[in-house]
């Protein structure tokens, strides 16, 4: 009986191209538009974590005051002291940077840049996971008598030097002179979107002592061994700040530890509510899709009444003429579905070329889209399908 | 063993709506049809005659009395079980021709035997034989806007009679066309008779009648005359 209502419906969808393909439209709209937008908002979650990566694994990092921003002035910052207690009593730490940063305008000979002056140590470079692209790192005898030396990023170099090495040449900052000793290897926009490489590194005593003028710390980075677990490194450092810091056990913490994966999960979790807030938006035009096909099929059965009599005379069964609807409403569900997911990861490949974040194949939202279209068909497709075969065939055959 | 005639009657009444706005359109019929007979049913609109066609074609069920096909009631059938009726023994041919528009005629005949689960091949011989038997050898693949009225009601007929049916009922077949073609497919129907398949056709037209060999006259839902047509053409 199958075979023979497959072939039944198939003969109807076929007879009626335009109505046909009018319901199809509307399917492949709404299955394309949330294949698109989901792929499209999954492509930018992993173009944002891939980025947050880059800034480093297993990374920590210490700021004084529990929120951040402007709130955290009145908490007492660190000193190198935390950090050298850091070094020394948090084995898994592989890395502790300190870290003091301040904007400045650096000008080289005629031409001057706005950037972020950053004072730390060596260690920075391994926390962030920076590496060279030409020069050198900081000496000891550097760090230790704070001199005029620094490490400039890709972005300040094609400022300032352009065309010309910069390895060796002197920038001005404030009323003193600064070699340049290393030059960073670009690594693109960060997370949030600043550029990372509009950086100028020096030592931590270099800034204290000629541009904060203080021996405050900002924050403190530390990257932990590969294998060795965050939490742990993570709730012995608490504690030793609070140790260091005199805090009673009633004391709430005057300073918060950050991992990259806290942070990744908060920039990525706000990428994930867009990108699901996109896909209701689409999930929308395919339910309007649905009720298109819905429509269509109350209509055509308006309008294939007598037929539907002549099929009850000629000695249709009323299951027969149910199935008949539903295999077609199914088919041509399932026909826009498919078409709709061709054009949806053709839409995404195209427009994640074009908004450069990375393609990300996600079979869950193609088949969900899929199943859904062809649940849509069956919904709809049902109770005209149930109407139609219900009728009384004279009323049917009489129908005007 | 007794005799027992193809179609029988037993006072069957059909009622329409219910309380004091029902009307009774058929008061007790009895009525034997023999195998082979060419019955017309003639009689003003609102006499009954195509509320008894509904009823003999199994698309309607009495509301009283007892309607035997080949010895089966059918008032006892299910809803389903009178469509595999249909499917099996009839053929009906209607005024408005109700073909599937945009469907080629092979297509509209091959219907019914899709119903029947006829195999491809024996379906498309069937269907090419039926159509060739009403005289449409070549139209095969032409949709109904494609044919004149007379070539419509035609596919029509050969749809009714491709599945072999014991009985064609026929609803005003000629109501829609001119005389010249009233008469060739009154000669078609005449001719499908002959080949021992009973018909049953309602019409208002005496010259339409005139082909039957049994004229039945209905007045306000009872049989006012039932007689023998010599003059048929056999």
């Amino acid at each position: 009986m199958i075979w023979n209502t497959l072939l039944l419906s198939l003969r109807a969808i076929l007879r009626n191209l335009m109505r046909s393909f009018l319901t199809i439209l509307g399917i492949v709209i709404g299955v394309a538009a949330v294949i698109t937008m989901v792929t499209l908002g999954n492509g930018a979650t992993r173009a944002v974590s891939d980025q947050i990566a880059s800034m480093g694994a297993n990374q920590l990092m210490v700021v004084p005051g529990q929120m951040m921003g402007p709130g955290s002035e009145g908490a007492q910052s660190f000193k190198i002291a935390d950090v050298n207690a850091i070094r020394s009593q948090i084995t898994s730490a592989r890395a502790v940077a300190p870290v003091v940063n301040k904007s400045e305008t650096v000008i080289f000979q005629a031409r001057n840049w706005s950037t972020s002056i950053v004072g730390t140590s060596n260690d920075y470079f391994l926390v962030g996971g920076w590496t060279l692209a030409g020069g050198r790192t900081f000496s000891e005898l550097e760090e230790r008598a704070g001199r005029a030396v620094c490490v400039i990023g890709e972005t300040v170099r094609e400022k300032l030097f352009q065309r010309e090495n910069p390895v060796g040449g002197e920038i001005r900052i404030r009323t003193f002179s600064c070699q340049v000793i290393g030059l960073l290897k670009a690594k693109g926009q960060a997370a949030m979107g600043q550029d990372q490489d509009d950086t100028v590194i020096m030592p931590l005593r270099t800034v204290q002592r000629r541009i904060t003028g203080t021996k405050d710390i900002k924050r403190i980075v530390v990257s932990i061994k590969d294998g060795a677990s965050i939490d742990s490194a993570k709730s012995r450092l608490v504690q030793l700040l609070r140790e260091r810091r005199r805090l009673g056990p009633s004391e709430d913490d005057d300073f918060r530890v950050m991992d990259t994966r806290q942070l990744a999960e908060t920039v990525t979790g706000t990428t994930k509510i867009l990108t699901m807030l996109l896909g209701a938006v689409a999930a929308v035009s395919l339910l309007v899709g649905g009720i298109g096909i819905m429509n269509i099929m109350l209509v055509s059965v308006t309008e294939r009444t007598r037929e539907i009599g002549t099929r009850l005379a000629i000695g249709a069964l009323e299951n027969e003429v149910l199935l008949q609807f539903l295999i077609e409403a199914v088919m041509l569900s399932g026909l826009g579905g498919l078409i709709g997911i061709l054009l949806g990861n053709g839409a995404s490949v195209a427009l994640s070329g074009v908004m450069g974040v990375p393609y990300v194949f996600d079979s869950s939202i193609n088949l969900m889209a899929f199943f859904f279209s062809a649940f849509i068909g069956v919904l709809f497709g049902f109770f005209p399908a149930r109407r139609a075969a219900r009728l009384n065939p004279i009323d049917a055959l009489r129908y005007e | 063993m007794t005799e027992q005639p193809l179609l029988r009657l037993r006072g069957v009444t059909k009622t329409y709506g219910a309380g004091p706005a029902s009307f009774l359109a058929l008061k007790g019929i009895d009525l034997d049809i023999e195998q082979g007979e060419f019955v017309a049913v003639m009689g003003p609109s609102g006499s009954g005659k195509s509320t008894m066609m509904n009823i003999l074609g199994c698309l309607d069920t009495p509301s009283t009395g007892s309607y035997t096909f080949q010895g089966v009631h059918v008032e006892t059938l299910t809803r389903d079980q009178r469509a595999l009726l249909r499917r099996y023994q009839l053929g009906f041919v209607f005024q408005g021709f109700n073909l599937l528009s945009r469907t080629t005629a092979l297509e509209n005949v091959e219907l019914p035997l899709i119903y029947r689960h006829e195999p491809k091949a024996r379906r498309r011989i069937a269907a090419l034989e039926a159509l060739e038997k009403v005289g449409l050898h070549g139209w095969e693949n032409h949709t109904p806007a494609e044919l004149s009225g007379g070539q419509q009601q035609r596919v029509a007929i050969a749809r009714a009679i491709v599945s072999k049916p014991s009985v064609l009922l026929a609803d005003e077949p000629t109501g829609n066309l001119d005389s010249k073609t009233s008469r060739e497919i009154m000669e078609l129907i005449t001719g499908i008779n002959r080949q021992s398949i009973t018909v049953l056709m309602v019409s208002h037209e005496p010259d339409m009648a005139a082909y039957a060999g049994r004229i039945i006259h209905f007045v306000d839902g009872c049989v006012d005359s039932d007689v023998l047509n010599p003059e048929a053409p056999r």
